[in-house]
């Protein structure tokens, strides 16, 4: 069963629609003991870095999340702020991330080149995803998924980076370490790609 | 590479689908999330949901339909209407949608940006620019086009984007269901006026009109009401979209520039 994390932020309804359309069985849930079975989590986020750090850890759920990702491998899947939770800090905010993927979270420059750079990064974009991404295996040759976001994911390790992305910057759109996972973009609302996409990561099994 | 962005704009008014004409006369068009099943198919880049009932009548957005429709969204969907307080802002991106689209009416008070920023962040905040052809500049109108308020659509622009918006959409009413084409230089304008990214309304009849865009400004939201709920002279209701292909012989013109 994948738990589709319910801390009070982000389109929970989007992926349990997606999940009952790939026939993979989920549940939304904040419950620690539904978390505890689960074969699979996914985290969404919206939003501001902070709230939904601060979110998160009001809702009582780090302990059983850190004890699930980091003791039991179980794989996990961090969506848009969902994955920029994964770093050690962001740019946006003051609290410290997960840590689960090394790296930090930073504003998309304002300008590339003498030209300016429209702020937020909005829209499709194309995906180039690296050889034997775990989370591509089923998703069709040049892919695009959307976007919606102002700050970006910097790997620290270069072999966390799953797939890139350009947008004035070419920039990890996709990253993976063992059993973590996380995607800026929203596959959810991604059309075939991303239901490719989520249907790789219900399918993975490390 | 980005892509441009071709928009579907749907009306909901009486709990079903409408499209207008210069904001008035109002025709029946379809069920919402029937019309949000179609788009799903055709694979449609962002979708635009308008409650135009919601503000005139004073109440509340419908959060149950809102909720029904982002769930069935595979697309990202920008919710508008009867958006007055930070609250509403945050219990509508809780439901599942993408962005919420503001009034130009929130510039009476900024405070309504400045605090929905703040929770939501700014790439969830669209502000809606309703104008009118004014002398050589175009004037900001609230109130579903009837009152003027003096303000100038470059400057609102500015303000709203100072105020926390993270996208700016400009609505020309005296275009809206005319499908004549954009008014491209309007388009020209506000781009030139900011720098967030920009979704021009009011106009789209045909394709041309839409690479017409493109190649005037480069990468921003094209958005359409009539044009993909109308087909034919006779203005026959049937929904339409343009298929991948055609999308992308579309967008080449945003990138020749």
């Amino acid at each position: 069963m994948i738990a589709i994390i319910d801390y009070g932020l982000g389109n929970l309804n989007a992926f349990a629609n997606m999940m009952k359309d790939i026939g993979a069985p989920h549940q939304i849930t904040g419950d620690a003991a539904v978390i505890a079975q689960a074969s699979h989590l996914i985290l969404p986020g919206v939003g501001h870095f902070d709230r939904a750090m601060s979110q998160l850890a009001d809702s009582g759920l780090m302990p059983i999340l850190n004890e699930r990702v980091i003791q039991q491998r179980v794989p996990v899947l961090g969506i848009c702020v969902g994955m920029q939770m994964l770093a050690d800090r962001s740019e946006e905010g003051s609290l410290p991330g997960l840590g689960w993927i090394g790296g930090d979270v930073a504003r998309f420059p304002d300008q590339v080149n003498d030209q300016s750079l429209p702020v937020p990064h909005m829209g499709w974009n194309d995906v180039t995803p690296v050889a034997d991404a775990p989370l591509f295996s089923t998703v069709p040759d040049d892919p695009r998924f959307y976007f919606l976001h102002s700050y970006y994911f910097r790997c620290a390790n270069p072999a966390d980076i799953m797939a890139t992305c350009e947008y004035g910057i070419r920039f990890s759109c996709a990253v993976g370490r063992g059993n973590v996972f996380g995607v800026q973009f929203h596959p959810e609302k991604s059309h075939g790609w991303g239901r490719a996409l989520l249907a790789d990561f219900a399918g993975f099994n490390g | 590479m980005l892509h441009p962005r071709i928009i579907p704009v749907l009306l909901v008014h009486k709990g079903g689908l409408f499209k207008t004409r210069q904001f008035a006369d109002p025709v029946y068009v379809g069920d919402p999330i029937n019309a949000v099943r179609i788009f799903n198919e055709k694979e449609v880049d962002e979708l635009m949901v308008v409650d135009i009932d919601a503000t005139t009548e004073g109440r509340e957005p419908d959060y149950a339909l809102i909720a029904g429709l982002a769930a069935e969204c595979r697309m990202p969907m920008t919710y508008g209407g009867g958006v007055t307080r930070p609250a509403q802002v945050e219990r509508i991106t809780s439901l599942g949608v993408e962005k919420v689209a503001i009034s130009s009416a929130a510039l009476a008070d900024p405070s309504l940006l400045q605090q929905a920023s703040a929770s939501v962040g700014a790439q969830s905040l669209a502000a809606v620019l309703d104008v009118r052809r004014s002398g050589d500049d175009w004037q900001l109108f609230t109130h579903n086009g009837t009152r003027a308020t003096g303000l100038m659509v470059a400057d609102a622009a500015r303000r709203m984007v100072a105020a926390g918006a993270g996208e700016i959409v400009v609505n020309n009413i005296d275009l809206d269901g005319e499908m004549t084409g954009y008014d491209l230089d309007l388009a020209r304008h506000v781009r030139n006026a900011v720098a967030v990214p920009l979704t021009i309304l009011g106009g789209a009849g045909k394709r041309e009109h839409i690479t017409d865009l493109f190649s005037a400004v480069g990468i921003v939201g094209a958005a359409a009401g009539s044009m993909f709920v109308f087909k034919g002279s006779l203005r026959a209701v049937l929904i339409t979209y343009p298929d991948r292909a055609r999308k992308d012989q579309m967008a080449l013109a945003a990138n020749r520039r």
